[in-house]
């Protein structure tokens, strides 16, 4: 098939590493920002800085028609009924915690189960733990197959009537795999619990619509899809943001104010206290269009075909072992046998291609995966088969360097 | 860049600490202490044996890549048998060696430590190499607390 032709306009990829020309297979980390992302940006600050909703001047309005203008775009990208149910924050991890703070603590109560899966992302977990011990509900978690996936009957045997919330992952950052949140939702709702999903690894790569999908809670960063970092979004539905009480309290954020008390305003600003990331909404409206005007099929057949003629060379390596499903979302996280992760990316980055090794922010993952760390390649709009063979070609002076050592 | 730099990396004698560490395994009596390096999983046990102010036994348990197991079985090579004082000063020498300082050895016995230079000119892996000697400054630390 043809890929998509843009690593051009991507200027940071266009540089030498180690003497070799840069190789980014670490999307899944951040992505790199398109010119017009960056062009956006530093135009904001030439020609419209100002703060929002304040002030009668000029400028003032036209910051204000950037930054509720990019509240819009994000609101028809991801199938929103309402621009107030978009919520600006600094990215996935803010978003979480804002739903584990407001709506954990006032509507979770000891007894009431939080049910999570076993694959989560560190900040999908650490906010329900805490929720955990301040309110006394027990964690649960839904296990996962040999493969690295979920199964229905799995979900069915974990939620049950005393689940107050669900909280999961879309796709997992570490396997790739791809949750059926749509059948996850609709049982969950049966039962009475409410959704959240962490949609960090998804939106960068398909279409997602929030009203399908019917969750309650949809959270993700737009650094991951070729905007600044810093800015993310919160979506809700309106019905149960407008129950949760703000988070951060201060200048923006309210109605009426006197020495002794304040009232609020309403959504989405609520929850928007202080001078909001009116730069980064600017930049993630640009990235969106950026995306849009590819499209999402087409970047997802991209990464398809990336991700399948890089996972034939490597079947065709000895000693490689890879994790997750066949089915799966522009990542392959994998180890060379008796190669630590961490001396795989050091020769890798000798080559310039630049892959990550760790534990990838999912501790339990990888005791699940019986591992300490993993090594990981993760492909977006920009990479081409070149990259692949680049990598695979790196990955053999790896296999080599280290089988001379031994 | 070519294998010339990765051999700066991974010298011989780091490969061989890598693949058969000195000191390996565990003390029945004595302090242990445990140490992760927490942004990439790395982990290392120390267990130390101190008598009136000399490390009279060390061994490690652990998991990691080359550089920090390496690391950890010179580590245990050297201090063995030193004053704690003299083996807080080869952790200090270690530090200034990976933040490239001048080091000026005074003495000291460094056994294979030096081996691990080349780390320096790999910034995101000097945390892999001081793993073990943060750990051996924590239990020493700790036993003068006791």
């Amino acid at each position: 098939m043809t890929l998509l032709d843009v690593k051009s306009d991507f200027p940071l990829l266009n540089q030498q590493i180690n003497d070799h020309s840069l190789v980014y297979l670490d999307s899944a980390a951040t992505a790199q920002k398109p010119q017009v992302v960056i062009d956006a940006v530093s135009d904001y600050y030439k020609y419209d800085n100002a703060n929002v909703h304040r002030g009668v001047h000029t400028l003032g309005q036209r910051a204000t028609d950037a930054y509720e203008g990019a509240r819009e775009t994000v609101t028809q990208f991801i199938h929103a009924k309402d621009s107030k149910e978009i919520i600006f924050t600094r990215g996935t991890t803010s978003s979480i915690n804002i739903v584990a703070r407001s709506y954990g603590d006032a509507f979770i109560t000891a007894g009431d189960e939080i049910v999570l899966t076993e694959m989560e992302h560190h900040s999908n977990l650490i906010p329900w733990q805490q929720v955990a011990k301040r309110t006394g509900a027990t964690l649960k978690f839904i296990p996962l197959e040999v493969d690295g996936t979920i199964t229905m009957t799995s979900v069915k045997e974990t939620i049950t009537e005393k689940t107050k919330l669900v909280a999961i992952t879309h796709v997992s950052n570490v396997l790739g795999t791809i949750n059926p949140i749509k059948d996850i939702t609709s049982y969950a709702h049966d039962l009475g619990a409410v959704v959240l999903v962490d949609g960090a690894q998804a939106v960068p790569h398909m279409a997602v619509d929030v009203e399908e999908l019917d969750c309650d809670f949809y959270a993700f960063s737009g650094h991951k899809l070729g905007a600044p970092t810093g800015i993310g979004v919160l979506y809700g539905k309106a019905a149960l943001l407008n129950q949760m009480a703000p988070v951060e309290f201060g200048g923006e954020m309210i109605d009426f104010v006197s020495l002794t008390s304040a009232t609020f305003k309403e959504l989405p600003w609520k929850f928007e206290g202080g001078t909001p990331i009116i730069a980064g909404a600017v930049g993630l409206a640009k990235a969106i269009d950026y995306l849009q005007t590819i499209g999402f099929d087409k970047i997802a057949a991209h990464e398809k075909a990336l991700t399948n003629y890089a996972m034939s060379k490597l079947k065709q390596l000895d000693g490689v072992d890879i994790y997750g499903p066949e089915e799966r979302c522009g990542l392959i996280t994998f180890n060379l046998t008796d190669v630590h992760p961490h001396d795989t990316a050091t020769v890798l980055d000798s080559f310039g291609v630049a892959v990550r090794a760790g534990h990838h922010c999912c501790q339990p993952l990888m005791k699940w995966l019986n591992v300490t760390a993993t090594a990981r390649a993760s492909f977006y709009v920009y990479n081409t088969f070149e990259d692949v063979d680049l990598f695979i070609d790196g990955l053999k002076q790896a296999k080599e360097f280290f089988g001379d050592v031994f | 860049m070519s294998f010339n730099n990765l051999d700066t990396l991974y010298r011989q004698v780091i490969m061989d600490h890598y693949k058969n560490p000195r000191n390996k395994g565990t003390l029945d009596n004595g302090l242990t202490l445990e140490m992760n390096n927490p942004t990439c999983g790395d982990r290392i046990q120390l267990h130390f044996i101190i008598e009136d102010g000399t490390v009279t036994d060390a061994k490690f348990e652990g998991e990691g890549c080359s550089i920090s197991l390496a690391s950890a079985s010179m580590m245990t090579q050297v201090v063995k048998g030193k004053s704690v004082e003299e083996a807080l000063k080869l952790s200090q020498y270690f530090s200034d060696m990976m933040l490239g300082k001048e080091t000026d050895s005074d003495g000291l016995e460094l056994g294979d430590i030096e081996a691990l230079q080349g780390v320096q000119k790999f910034p995101a892996r000097i945390k892999c190499a001081t793993l073990a000697w943060k750990a051996m400054e924590k239990a020493i630390d700790q036993e003068d607390e006791a």
